[in-house]
């Protein structure tokens, strides 16, 4: 029987990390993701868990004692957020050329300037090519399940990459929802032990990690990598629908909503997700077939499905949360643009950004993105591929 | 979203209102509620304006944007009626109740024409007289819960007994005073 609840969206990440009991967490709190390190230093001061939380004294810090940790053979986290994870930046890619399968609970917010606290993707965008699975979440619900997922994944002996579970700032981490938990021992029970194969407290068998890799051996190690998070993908799958057979609720790359029959669709990500239902569900009263793409798997990008999923759509607005300064659009809309060159050229594809720096995002907006999309394909009315909404008038 | 009450708190911080408002949601919850309790974070600092929201629903509840058009509003600091367009939104079917000694007529003029129910609670009063300190949050709870009526006043006052009991199981001390402060507040408005 599931745990009937109300939890923010931090308190039930916390929840699932007692739930694994991980070995080392190394942490520096930082707004709005500092909850879950304390909620966790309470789970070990009360004696509800037995981790090894260490108190760092910055982020570039809690990345490198994570690595350390997870090198020696440990099952390791961090948690962070914004200009944490950037100062992480030059350790986020060493975590990952060394394929240690450490998770990292992020918190989505902007980063500076101006300085901001808020909601938006910046910190984890700009870390799309730093090697990590990036894995997002609409609601609590789904960052707590997506962390007991987290090791599965991470650690499975085709992938072995670091783990990045991602969920809003403020709009998830600290609203208060119902939830349902899973019981401890199904926790447990799903996640497993961790049995590290190459590991440095192995005494039988010295090994060398993180060693200078010569023109001759750089460039396999890549290559190597980007295998491991193709390999990711089935992992991804096989994990979600077997959590699905342990909770009820079953994860692929996607959430497709009302999309089969669309012929206008979103595709976005997060938090904002929830708000365009309601739209779509307003929509279809009204006689337009809208639908929705709520993208949960950024790393690796399933670009082919993606594009299946949207075929049948006329028109469709990908929604960044970011900016990539490129010109033309965000990272989100810049990679579902090339999955659709490549597999469905028919659809036709506008981005927009939203919601920078905690901009609200509101079901108003999310409708009227729809009507002019209907609007564009009825009278063939022309937008600017890329454009800002939700700018104050 | 049909059979959804919304509810926008405006408080400074400090004062509580965020606590309130995931009080509300938690009591709420334990009625067999689907709920939504979350703060609008600007610059915090001890007295700015912030703003919190709650949804309760008898459906779950999927949009995650603030609250513009709230079936009740709850100003738990009246210094805000001349700096915060507090009633905006704000839907004529539903009230607003202000923490202030004034009296409905004299805050009338603040709430721009605003048409639907006004309450005004002496929350200082309350809590002074059965905490001894000043901590509006618990006397604008039962007023809300009072006005709105999300919830039987029954499974209001047992839910939050077993709240207070839980958060302030290490200082026992308060419970009594915090209740006796629901009560007070609820039967003002009542």
């Amino acid at each position: 029987m599931a745990i009937r609840e109300r939890l923010s969206g931090n308190e039930a990440v916390s929840y699932a990390i007692k739930q694994v009991n991980p070995d080392v967490m190394p942490a520096f709190p930082i707004t709005p993701s500092t909850e879950i390190p304390q909620y966790v230093a309470n789970y070990i001061a009360n004696g509800e868990m037995d981790t090894d939380f260490i108190p760092v004294e910055s982020e570039h810090s809690s990345m490198s004692a994570t690595i350390g940790a997870s090198a020696a053979g440990a099952r390791a986290l961090t948690a962070t957020s914004s200009c944490g994870l950037a100062l992480m930046w030059e350790e986020l890619y060493v975590a990952a050329s060394n394929r240690l399968p450490l998770a990292l609970c992020l918190v989505n917010r902007a980063l500076s300037g101006p300085i901001n606290i808020n909601c938006d993707h910046s910190d984890s965008m700009g870390a799309r090519d730093t090697g990590f699975i990036q894995i997002y979440a609409e609601n609590n619900q789904e960052v707590y399940d997506n962390f007991i997922q987290a090791y599965r994944i991470s650690e499975h002996r085709d992938v072995r990459l670091p783990i990045m579970i991602c969920q809003d700032g403020f709009i998830t981490s600290h609203a208060v929802e119902n939830i349902e938990l899973l019981e401890d021992e199904k926790v447990k029970e799903f996640v497993g032990e961790y049995e590290p194969e190459n590991y440095l407290l192995n005494a039988d068998q010295p090994m060398a990690l993180g060693p200078y890799a010569v023109s001759n051996y750089y460039m396999e190690t890549k290559m190597a990598q980007n295998t491991a998070m193709n390999h990711a993908k089935k992992v991804i799958l096989d994990v979600g629908r077997e959590y699905g057979g342990v909770s009820g609720r079953s994860y692929g790359f996607f959430e497709e909503y009302r999309l089969e029959d669309a012929d206008y669709a979103l595709v976005i990500i997060g938090s904002a997700a929830g708000t365009a239902k309601d739209a779509v569900d307003a929509l279809r009263e009204q006689g337009v077939r809208a639908g929705l793409l709520k993208l949960r798997v950024f790393r690796p990008f399933p670009d082919e499905e993606i594009a299946k999923a949207l075929s049948g759509c006329k028109v469709v607005a990908i929604m960044d949360r970011s900016e990539s300064f490129r010109g033309k659009g965000g990272p989100l809309g810049a990679e579902v643009k090339a999955a659709l060159y490549d597999h469905a050229k028919q659809v036709r594809a506008y981005n927009l950004i939203y919601g920078l720096g905690g901009r609200d995002f509101t079901v108003n907006e999310a409708e009227q993105i729809y009507k002019d999309l209907e609007a564009y394909d009825k009278a063939g009315k022309q937008f600017e591929e890329y454009r800002y909404v939700g700018l104050r008038g | 979203m049909k059979n959804t009450v919304e509810i926008r708190w405006h408080g400074r911080g400090g004062q509580g209102a965020k606590s309130a408002a995931l009080m509300l949601a938690d009591a709420a919850f334990m009625t067999g509620k689907h709920v939504q309790g979350f703060p609008e974070y600007g610059p915090e600092r001890m007295g700015a304006p912030i703003t919190a929201y709650n949804r309760i629903s008898e459906s779950p509840i999927r949009v995650h944007s603030n609250i513009y058009d709230p079936d009740y509003v709850v100003v738990v600091d009246e210094t805000l009626l001349e700096s915060v367009d507090v009633t905006a939104g704000l839907k004529t079917e539903g009230a607003i109740v202000i923490n202030t000694t004034k009296s409905v007529e004299e805050v009338r003029p603040f709430l721009k024409g605003y048409s639907g129910g006004i309450y005004t609670i002496d929350a200082r009063e309350i809590s002074e007289k059965c905490l001894g300190r000043y901590f509006p949050n618990s006397p604008m709870l039962a007023a809300i819960v009072a006005i709105s009526k999300v919830m039987t006043k029954e499974d209001f006052f047992r839910e939050m007994e077993g709240s207070y009991k839980h958060k302030f199981a290490k200082k026992p001390e308060v419970i009594e005073g915090n209740l006796k402060a629901l009560h007070m507040a609820y039967e003002e408005v009542e």
